[in-house]
Formats: C-alpha cells, structure tokens, sequence
C-alpha cells in the first residue's frame, strides 16, 4: 500500500504551505516511535498519570437483562480527563516537545479532547490554544471553563456552521500561519497522512488491551466489538488490533441524528459519498455539488461530516460495518446505562450502547460484545436533560 | 505556448481573482471584463466552496455570498463562454479538490476545454497528490498551476521544474488575505525557482498596494491580486466595476 494511504483512501491533500512540516512531523514519528525511551516515558505518563489500563468490565445485569451475549465495557471514560482522547494527546504532546515546539493547538468538538490536549500542555509545559466552534462552547459551556482553568486558550470558531468541521478549518488556518513552533494536535484518525496511521497508533493501546483482558476473562475472541464513530479514533484504536481475527465483528456506530431521512445527521458512511476534504480522501456528507454539507447529531464530538480515511477502507473492503442511531436511541442507552450499571457514559458512547441493545440478544450467550465507553457522560447530562425537557436551572 | 505563457510575453503581469458568482454571475462577467479592461494580464476565478480552507476572512465571506446566490461549478462554465465571447483573455479556475472530485476529473477537465478554461489551481492539492489530476489536465491541454510557499525549501526544485502555465509563489505563511507587509524574503525565494526552472512566476497572498506591486514586479514575473479585489466587491457590491477597472488600473501602472 502507498504511503498514508487506506487502499485509495488517505493521502495528503493539505496547502504546499504545510507539506514540509507534515514530511518532518512523519520523520519524527517514524523515529521516536521506535525509540526507546521516548516509549519509557509514554508508557509511564499512561500507567501513571491517565492511569491505565483501563477496565474490562464484565456489564452482568445488563448481560442478564438482554439475555444474549456476555457484555463488556472498556472503560476509557475512567481514564484521566475521561476520554479516551488522553491516549493520543500525551504521544503527540511528547512528539511535539522532541520536535521543539513550545505550543501546541487542537480543534475540539464536545470538548474532550480540547480538555485532554490542555491537560497535556499544562503537564508538559507547553503553550496551547483550543479551537471550538460557538455553537459547541455553548452546548459544553463547562468544558470551555475546564480548558481555561488548564491554562488553554478556547477562541471560539464563528464561520460556517460553528461546528466540529469548522473549528478544524480554522486550526488548519492558524498552523499555516504557524508551524514553526506550533504543533496541531489533530484529535482523530483523521486529516492528512501521518496524522490518521499515528493516531490510530497512539489509539491502539486500548484494543491491545481489551484482547488481553477478553483473552483472560473468556479464554476466546470476543464475537463483536463495538465503537462510536465520528472522526473515528475511540473505534479505530479499539479495533486495529482485532482486524486479522476475521471471526471479530467489527462495528462503527454513526450518529444518524433525527434520522437518515431527514437530512439532519452525520452518517457518513450511510449517507455521505467519497470525497476530499480536510486533507483526507474518504467519504463525507456533501450535496450534489461537492459542497460539504451541515451536519448534525446531539453529540457535539460525532458532529463531523467526515470519517477517517481508515474507517473507509475497512468499510470498502468489507472488514467493518457502520451502522446509524438516532439521538433518541442514543438517550435513551444513556439513561439506560446508567441505570442499569451506574455508568453514565458519554453520549458518544451511548450510540455504541444502543446498537448493542439490538445485537447482544441474537449472540449466543457464549460469545462476548465489547463496547467501547470512550468517555464519561458529566459533560452530557444538562444537554440530556435538555433534551428531556428536565429544567435543571443551569 | 499555452495561452497562459502568452500573458507574460509582454512585461510583467497583473492577475486578478474574483469569487465567481459574487454577488451574482451576471456581476461576475461584468467585473471581470472591467479587469481586462483595466490590464488585468490572466484572470483567476474562484469556484466557491463550503470550506475554503486557505482562505482568510474575506474570500471565505465572498464564498458563502456565492454560494447564497447559487454559483456552481456547472453555472461558472457558464459564465467563462460567456466571458470567452468578449475577450480572449487566459482564464483560470481556482478551486479546492471536493468540486473537481464530485465532477469527474475527466469530466471536469474536458467541459474545461470545451469552455476554454486555460487552467487550474487547486491549493489543497500538493505536488505529490498531483499524480491522480494529472492525466486529465494534461489529456485536455489544461495547465495544473503548481504552488511554492516560503516553506517549501527542497520541494521547489520538484514542484518547479514539473509545473506548468505558471508557479504560483506563495509570498506569505498562513491564508489568503491583505497585508501591510510581506516579512517573507521574496529575492531569496525567487531566486531558488528561477535557479532551476524558467517558468513564469507570479507571487500572490497579500498583495494590496500599487508600491507592493511595483517592488515584487522587480523580482517576479507577475502579481496575483485576490482578497484586495474581492474587497472592493464587498464593499461596492452591483456597483463596484468603476472602481475595479480604476484599481486594476492602477497596480497595472505600477508594474
């Protein structure tokens, strides 16, 4: 295969601006992530300050109440900062810092990863500015707080549709602006090579784990793995590791927000078509013209028009399989879960929740469903009550 | 010698961009017609995207204009035929890859031909990625306009000995937009593009004043002249022709 490309898919289709950067940030990846001690001191930030690994747990009462396959959750919301976006943050952060930058700046969509990206910064002692869209710092007003409170600086993004996907645009404008001593902390396998193949691969942590841990707990394979996807890393970092093991079902959940019928949603692989965009050939929601379309879905972080290039590919060669849920049905597993194991995941995650509510009562009792929780759900709960019309005198 | 190369025949050139369709295609043919008018050499027309990703505030806002008023791809092929009826003048697209890609590239580059478009700058599509473009650009006798930025070191030397119609010399970081001043050292660039290659340049980002123009035409072959211009259209709407043909005048002057 190419180099940084997915099948046709991937590639580097990024401003001349930016090409020699990306070319010395790919050298410095491919050197440091062969070097021992750089791989010293990330394996201990993760044990000792995200604190991993992160639980397998065996969910039993959700497993008895759905009267199929046996249910485990890999707890990337009990991680430090409560994402998995930690995992990726501390391996680019430390990259950056062996390149000699002294800032750093990210996009973020419901915040998570603009929260692990500041955290990072203030630990490492770099400077660091957040890009977010306006109508996201509304949706995570507290978030916008927490990033500040770590010393980041949040600049609220107002073109487009003040969204995920325009907060990247202008994080991509200000690293043209600035790269010499400014690293973009990309938080998904996405945009221009090397950034969706290192993600994943700071990512992939949580797939090696979870086939050990499923490995001790049941002695086999799980039957299916469960993920969110918007961008797509909680998904690709959780699968990469499973994807020679074809009995493995590999399963994306896309946000289908008020339905793929209505237009309002950001199903990409269902709804959307091949395309180039943010650096990336891959499919995104677009309309007859190649215009990238509005996106929507009540989780500010699966609000994106695009999807991995990766995540393309696993879905043309057949390997993965993406599928929708609504907002409703997201909720509604959130409430779910959090009744059922007093886990109040994030929104996020409980789109992968949903799906597996349909499919663990079909899988023999045998087998095993691992869900991806790729975060907790405080940030989420006015939003849910919102939804719910609950007023919570915010 | 393409139709482009014949614009930098005759001293240095004056390359004015407007987003096509703002504020409306009959607008568009009509300012760009004042352009030529004023001694606009090649006239860059950029096809409007929902995400411009290295456009400043100005071009972004004239995107969304054109987009509000319902240009398309389809529609600009429109109006270069039309434009085409009045002068010969070479013409070029600028426009990101999703547009072209959604076309069909060789669907896009014939309709180019048949249209009379002379060429093509697409600015998220590096030299390296230039392999999937190329054949139909070349099949159709359409000219791929490569970049070089400030930070392209090494890569000139590639970029420019395989470019075609003209190099298109980034003369700043960042996206496009006014400047008061260019900080980039432009001889020192220059300088490594004519070092390996005699194709035309023409520097372009930031480009604002006629003392601008006139200092870079010592060192460039041409001038591109986009959110400067696309402000006047901002700011005069329906009525900003006059001062288009008095602005590009002007610079035109000062070269």
């Amino acid at each position: 295969m190419k180099k940084g490309k997915f099948g046709k898919y991937g590639g580097q289709y990024i401003p001349e601006t930016l090409m020699n950067e990306l070319i010395s940030l790919e050298k410095a990846y491919d050197y440091y992530k062969e070097d021992a001690d750089f791989n010293t001191v990330l394996s201990q930030l993760l044990k000792n300050y995200a604190g991993r690994p992160s639980l397998l747990y065996y969910a039993a009462k959700m497993t008895e109440e759905l009267g199929g396959a046996k249910i485990y959750l890999k707890r990337e919301d009990l991680n430090h900062t409560g994402s998995h976006k930690i995992n990726n943050v501390l391996g680019q952060t430390l990259l950056a810092k062996k390149m000699g930058k002294t800032r750093i700046i990210a996009e973020t969509g419901a915040g998570q990863h603009g929260v692990a990206a500041a955290t990072a910064a203030a630990l490492l002692g770099l400077e660091c500015e957040i890009f977010m869209g306006l109508e996201d710092t509304q949706r995570q007003a507290l978030n916008v707080f927490r990033m500040e409170l770590l010393g980041a600086k949040v600049n609220k993004v107002t073109s487009g549709t003040m969204t995920l996907k325009d907060a990247v645009n202008e994080t991509m404008r200000e690293w043209v602006s600035r790269a010499h001593d400014t690293h973009y902390v990309l938080g998904s396998v996405m945009g221009p090579h090397p950034f969706p193949t290192m993600v994943r691969d700071f990512q992939s942590i949580i797939g090696c784990e979870a086939r050990e841990q499923i490995l001790q707990a049941e002695g086999r394979l799980p039957a299916a793995i469960v993920a969110c996807v918007g961008g797509g890393s909680n998904a690709m970092g959780i699968f990469y590791d499973f994807i020679e093991d074809t009995s493995v079902k590999l399963v994306g959940c896309e946000a289908a927000g008020l339905g793929i019928e209505t237009g309002r949603h950001a199903a990409t692989i269902t709804k959307g078509k091949e395309g180039v965009f943010h650096g990336m050939k891959s499919y995104f929601c677009q309309d007859e013209h190649g215009q990238i379309a509005p996106v929507y879905s009540i989780s500010a972080g699966l609000d994106y028009p695009g999807i991995g290039p990766e995540h393309a590919y696993l879905h043309h060669i057949g390997r993965a399989q993406y599928v929708p849920v609504t907002d409703e049905q997201a909720v509604s597993a959130f409430e779910y879960l959090a009744r059922t194991e007093g886990i109040i995941c994030a929104v996020e995650s409980a789109h992968a929740v949903s799906y597996v509510r349909e499919l663990a009562p079909s899988v023999d009792k045998e087998e095993s469903i691992i869900i991806c929780v790729s975060g907790r759900g405080d940030k989420d709960v006015a939003a849910i009550a919102r939804y719910r019309g609950v007023d919570i005198n915010e | 010698m393409s139709n482009i190369k014949h614009c930098f025949a005759n001293g240095k050139a004056f390359i004015g961009f407007l987003t096509g369709g703002d504020p409306s295609l009959e607008k568009s043919e009509e300012f760009i017609l004042e352009m030529v008018r004023g001694g606009a050499d090649l006239v860059e027309i950029g096809v409007p995207f929902s995400d411009p990703i290295a456009e400043g505030p100005v071009i972004q806002a004239a995107n969304i204009r054109a987009l509000d008023a319902g240009s398309s791809v389809d529609k600009l092929f429109q109006l270069v035929r039309k434009v085409r009826r009045q002068t010969t003048v070479p013409i070029v697209f600028l426009t990101y890859l999703n547009p072209v890609y959604h076309y069909g590239y060789e669907e896009f580059f014939k309709t180019c031909r048949l249209a009379e478009v002379d060429g093509i700058i697409i600015p998220d599509l590096p030299y390296e990625e230039q392999g999937e473009v190329r054949p139909s650009a070349l099949a159709n006798e359409i000219d791929l306009i490569s970049l070089v930025a400030p930070t392209s070191e090494d890569r000139i030397k590639e970029i420019a000995i395989n470019a075609s119609g003209f190099l298109y010399v980034v003369s700043s970081l960042g996206v496009t937009g006014v400047r008061k001043e260019i900080t980039t050292d432009l001889p020192s660039l220059l300088q490594a593009v004519k070092a390996v290659s005699d194709i035309p340049a023409a520097v372009g980002f930031g480009i604002n004043t006629p003392e601008q123009a006139a200092y870079i035409s010592r060192l460039a072959d041409g001038i591109i002249v986009g959110s400067a211009i696309v402000k006047i259209i901002e700011k005069h709407g329906n009525k900003a022709g006059r001062y288009l043909y008095e602005y590009v005048k002007n610079m035109k002057e000062a070269l």
